[in-house]
């Protein structure tokens, strides 16, 4: 292996003398000299007694120029020094892949942070990310002569509620034939269960464990077929009016304060998805934490399995490592490629992708690269439009479909969506959700902007299609209607607020309360009621047609006051059919009173 | 003399902020000094290294001495720190002796967010603004947004005094002397100086000194919250400033700015402060309020918005006109965490009673505004205006100081005052349970 030596150093980049071939993203580990630290110390280490000690340092390759390589290290490089010996380690930085990953928390670099010992993350702490020592029972489903490529299905075993999929890796080229495969029984991830014969008659020895280069997309599939199915996510303003796709790809830019991450966290609880990977990425520690404590307790709404049984988090917090923030996303998708090869339906949600574009800029900076717009990197759209296009729904070689569906958010600087990170993401993202500062303020949430936001998927043939045979016939007409009424809204409103009450005809009244009633009954949603948080596909279906056989109607009131009196009162008991369970002689109650009023 | 200096006495280049030399065998981080003044090594190549002083670089002379400590800046952390007055290098600036105790990097490590604790102990202020409307509690982050008029270090002097923690530290940043006198003798007098700990970087001291504060504060704070199991709350002021000074730094560092000529790690550089803020598993805890000073208001400026995407919610002060006090703005003001505690830790009727009177008194505004356009008011419009007059005088002004429950009680006084109990639309069994 090639070793190396420290020859300079800028806050987290090193410069690296190296004696040997480097390749670009290598991994690559620095010895640095450091002391007994308070964590250590907590941990009642000898080591702590203020001696010096070394740990090694996880660092990647990111320019080469003659033999010096130019590493960044994911970890503070305090008190390093020149002389400092490095280790290459042959390999892009990678992920393991295993059963036991569900329900796990991960550093972006996929340590187990359950794993570590101590109070404080310590400097090069390192936690295997799978347990090498339980067994699975595995069952076997490919038989001996068969032919196999990478992320042919080879056996099975049951992790938590879900069939595990045990594959031929992702890193095997060409076609291979089954030669042996180990019985039904237990086996630890390290024991081998298959072996395989490729085409020149060479043998190789296939586990339950695989790793794979993160930056790298998993190309085991034989095709990427449009999106064409609505994953349901219980937000009415999602699902009704700007649905997402299962493998489809979505972005939420939104001032602070917008509520970016509840509905992160609502979409999260409530998504029609069998693994949910939710990465943390640059930000608040304690939103972490509210997962850590309410997922083991909360229900999955469609299976009734505890939430944390389906969810993997990929946890980097702003105060973490600059450098292991852009890895974290690329952990996230790593893992994510995994699952889908198994034929599963894979939500990853990202919070905040400005978060990492923001660690891009910060190591472009380090190297002297000339800037872009606001000092982000030249390549920043072609960086996140890579990444956006790993998801997708695809076929996989044994004939199922897998897929990851991508919702990111973004942090605009200033709530200004002019700015690089949301104008890069909107040409990669089919599906933009604008949290509104306005909405905010008045406090309708989910406070998506119901005219700025669209989906690009309500225009798919295939997606309308879908939608008439699984909702209703003719359902994406209606859903365009929805937003008619709603712009019609907001220009009579604009009108009366010029004008005054009194200066528009009672018919701009009429309108401006009609886009009204769409808004509180269907796009606004209280996420912290247990009820209305999560409303399933036929229940919007339902309450949708009330509300748009109600704007359909002409009412001819004598005055506005009312015109706004009936509205207020109609909103009210819409209201009321929001807090009550779907169908309940409660919400046929209200139901009635509406029709009463009519 | 400390264990591992090593001397030098050539200095090849200077510029106003930085000094290169050759030298061997220096780590990166590692603290010096530059003919006396404090210095921090900030780049390594080969031999070549790059010194920052923080004291600027004004009179330094080629052939000024250069000591290298051998370890990145610390503190002496001990009981001792308790009641004393330090500089942005931790050394006192009370008179006092030297803190005895062990050294400790600042700066230190992140605490694995699988080991924190969800916050849920309110922390009581007495101002109705915090308390009634955006409760906080221990191990959250919020900072002051206040135009530099705005009296915000003598409501974060009231606020320390009342909230029941265990320590105060505060870390003052480019304070006036006048600022720092006040804070002082605030603290004297309220006879809590056995329970304060400051590190202070007034106007008078070179701007560059600053950026050592927070990290000196919050280490003092990590050593009572997690050595001592303590409540520690941290008063950051201004945190502008010291934004300010970052971007000095990385401009003399030729970096290419971001937005508002910051520099491009400023969130993550905000961040690493801010998230010092924790609730721990062994009842200690670090809360964290800080002020960040506003140009005209302007939010979307670079410092508030970085931070307003880490904190925990934000309160604005502002002056209310009809009243000619200043109030904890209830439109624009969050405290991200106060669902955690209201109406748990508080009386069952403080989040219906919090929303009604938010509401009401937005209502107010509105028939300000149709005033102002020369509309007719109605009769609610007028008890709307009414209402917010009281409710800003008696409640929401900053100098109001009763407990949680007289707030409550205050609330409904002001409702039946004014309002029907239908037009509070407050749940019907918390009206008949409190309606006075």
């Amino acid at each position: 292996m090639t070793k190396g030596t420290v020859s300079g150093i800028v806050a987290n980049m090193v410069v690296v003398r190296v004696d040997g071939a480097v390749a670009q993203n290598e991994i690559c580990w620095v010895t640095a000299a450091t002391k007994g630290t308070k964590g250590a110390k907590d941990a009642g280490s000898d080591q702590a007694k203020g001696d010096h000690f070394s740990v090694k340092l996880m660092a990647e390759v990111i320019k080469v120029i003659g033999d010096e390589a130019y590493v960044q290290v994911f970890d503070s490089t305090r008190g390093l020094e020149v002389g400092a010996q490095v280790e290459f380690a042959g390999h892009m930085l990678e992920v393991t892949l295993a059963p036991g990953l569900l329900s796990k928390s991960f550093d972006g670099l996929q340590n187990d942070l359950e794993k570590m010992e101590g109070l404080f993350i310590e400097r090069g702490s390192v936690t295997e990310p799978v347990d090498y020592g339980a067994v699975w029972d595995f069952v076997p489903t490919a038989e001996v002569g068969r032919s196999v490529v990478a992320g042919s299905w080879l056996g099975e075993v049951r992790e938590i509620n879900l069939v595990h999929k045990i594959m031929v890796p992702f890193t095997f080229e060409g076609t291979y034939t089954v030669k042996d495969i180990a019985a039904k029984g237990s086996y630890r991830v390290t024991d081998a269960i298959a072996t395989l014969v490729d085409g020149e008659g060479g043998e190789h020895v296939v586990t339950m464990v695989q790793k794979w280069p993160v930056k790298r997309a998993v190309k085991a599939y034989s095709a990427k077929p449009r999106p064409s199915k609505v994953m349901e996510t219980g937000v009415r303003a999602i699902d009704t009016f700007n649905p997402l796709t299962e493998g489809g790809t979505g972005f939420i830019p939104g001032p602070f304060g917008a509520g970016k991450t509840v509905l992160q966290h609502a979409i999260s609880k409530q998504a029609d998805a069998d693994v949910i990977m939710v990465i943390a990425c640059g930000e608040r520690a304690n939103e972490v934490v509210e997962i850590f404590e309410e997922f083991p307790h909360l229900v999955d709404p469609h299976t009734g399995n505890k939430l944390m049984e389906r969810t993997i988090i990929i946890c980097n917090t702003s105060n973490m490592p600059v450098a292991a923030r852009e890895a974290s996303v690329y952990t996230g998708m790593a893992i994510g490629e995994y699952y889908r090869a198994m034929g599963l339906k894979v939500l990853i949600l990202a919070d905040s992708t400005s978060r990492w574009a923001q660690a891009l800029r910060e190591m472009s900076n380090r190297l002297e690269e000339l800037p872009g717009q606001d000092a982000f990197p030249m390549d920043l759209s072609a960086i996140i439009s890579n990444f956006y296009s790993r998801a997708g729904i695809v076929s996989l070689p044994d004939g199922a479909m897998g897929s990851i569906t991508f919702l990111g958010t973004v942090s605009p600087a200033g709530g200004n969506l002019k700015e690089p990170v949301t104008e890069s993401t909107k040409k990669a993202a089919r599906c933009f959700y604008a949290l509104s500062q306005a909405r905010a303020d008045s406090k309708r949430y989910p406070a998506i902007d119901p005219l700025d936001s669209y989906s690009k998927y309500l225009e798919y043939p295939e997606v309308v299609r879908y939608l008439d045979q699984t909702v209703e016939q003719g359902w994406v007409d209606k859903v365009m209607r929805g937003k008619t009424i709603v712009q019609r809204g907001k220009e009579a409103s604009e009108q009366i607020n010029i004008l005054g009450d009194d200066g528009v005809p009672v018919e701009y009244h009429e309108r401006f309360w009609k886009s009204e009633l769409v808004d509180f009954v269907i796009l606004q949603q209280d996420a912290f009621d247990a009820t209305d948080a999560y409303t399933s596909f036929e229940r919007q279906r339902v309450m949708y047609n009330m509300v748009l056989d109600i704007c359909d109607r002409e009412f001819e009131f004598p005055d506005f006051e009312v015109c706004s009196g009936f509205f207020k009162e109609l909103v009210n008991l819409f209201r009321q059919m929001n807090y009550a369970q779907f169908d309940s002689s409660e919400f046929n109650s209200y139901k009635d009173q509406i029709l009463a009023k009519l | 003399m400390r264990a591992f200096e090593r001397v030098y006495t050539r200095i090849d280049d200077i510029t106003k902020a930085t000094v290169g030399l050759t030298a061997t065998g220096v780590g990166n981080d590692e603290l010096a000094t530059v003919g006396g003044r404090l210095a921090q090594v900030v780049k390594i190549s080969g031999d070549r290294v790059t010194l920052q002083v923080f004291a600027g670089t004004e009179g330094v002379k080629t052939d000024d001495e250069v000591v290298f400590f051998g370890e990145p800046p610390s503190l002496s952390v001990s009981e001792e720190l308790a009641g004393r007055f330090f500089d942005a290098y931790g050394e006192p600036i009370d008179g006092g002796g030297v803190v005895r105790g062990e050294r400790r990097e600042i700066g230190g490590p992140t605490v694995n967010p699988f080991r924190r604790l969800q916050p849920s102990e309110l922390i009581a202020t007495g101002i109705a603004g915090i308390d009634l409307n955006n409760t906080i509690v221990t191990g959250q982050k919020i900072p002051f947004f206040a135009d530099p008029d705005q009296p915000y270090n003598q409501v974060m002097a009231d606020v320390a005094l009342r909230a029941k923690a265990d320590k105060i530290i505060l870390g003052g940043m480019g304070l006036s002397n006048d600022d720092y006198l006040y804070f002082r003798t605030v603290f004297e007098n309220a006879g809590a100086l056995d329970r304060i700990v400051s590190f202070v970087n007034t106007t008078e001291n070179p701007p560059v000194e600053r950026l050592l504060v927070p990290d000196m504060a919050l280490t003092a704070a990590e050593y009572f919250a997690v050595d001592k199991g303590e409540k520690v709350l941290v008063l950051l002021t201004d945190m502008t400033l010291y934004a300010d000074a970052l971007a000095i730094v990385s401009n003399r560092m030729d970096q290419i700015p971001s937005k508002d000529s910051m520099p491009g790690s400023l969130y993550s550089d905000l961040a690493k402060i801010y998230e010092k803020a924790v609730e721990l598993p062994n009842g200690g805890s670090i809360t964290i309020i800080a002020v960040t000073t506003l140009s005209g208001g302007d939010i979307t400026h670079a410092i508030p918005d970085n931070t307003g995407y880490i904190t925990e919610g934000q309160l604005f002060l502002r002056n209310d006109s009809d009243t000619g006090k200043v109030i904890v703005d209830p439109f624009r003001s969050l405290s991200r965490l106060k669902q955690l505690v209201i109406g748990k830790k508080t009386r069952e009727d403080h989040p219906q009673v919090m929303n009604a009177a938010v509401r009401l008194f937005a209502d107010a505004a509105n028939a300000k505004t149709k005033l102002e356009n020369g509309f007719d008011l109605s009769d609610y419009d007028n008890r709307a205006l009414g209402f917010a007059r009281d409710y800003s005088e008696h409640l929401l002004a900053i100098d109001v100081n009763i407990s949680i429950d007289a707030m409550l009680d205050r609330a409904w006084g002001l409702f039946a005052k004014y309002f029907t109990p239908a037009e509070t639309a407050i749940k019907q069994e918390l009206i008949d349970k409190f309606w006075q």
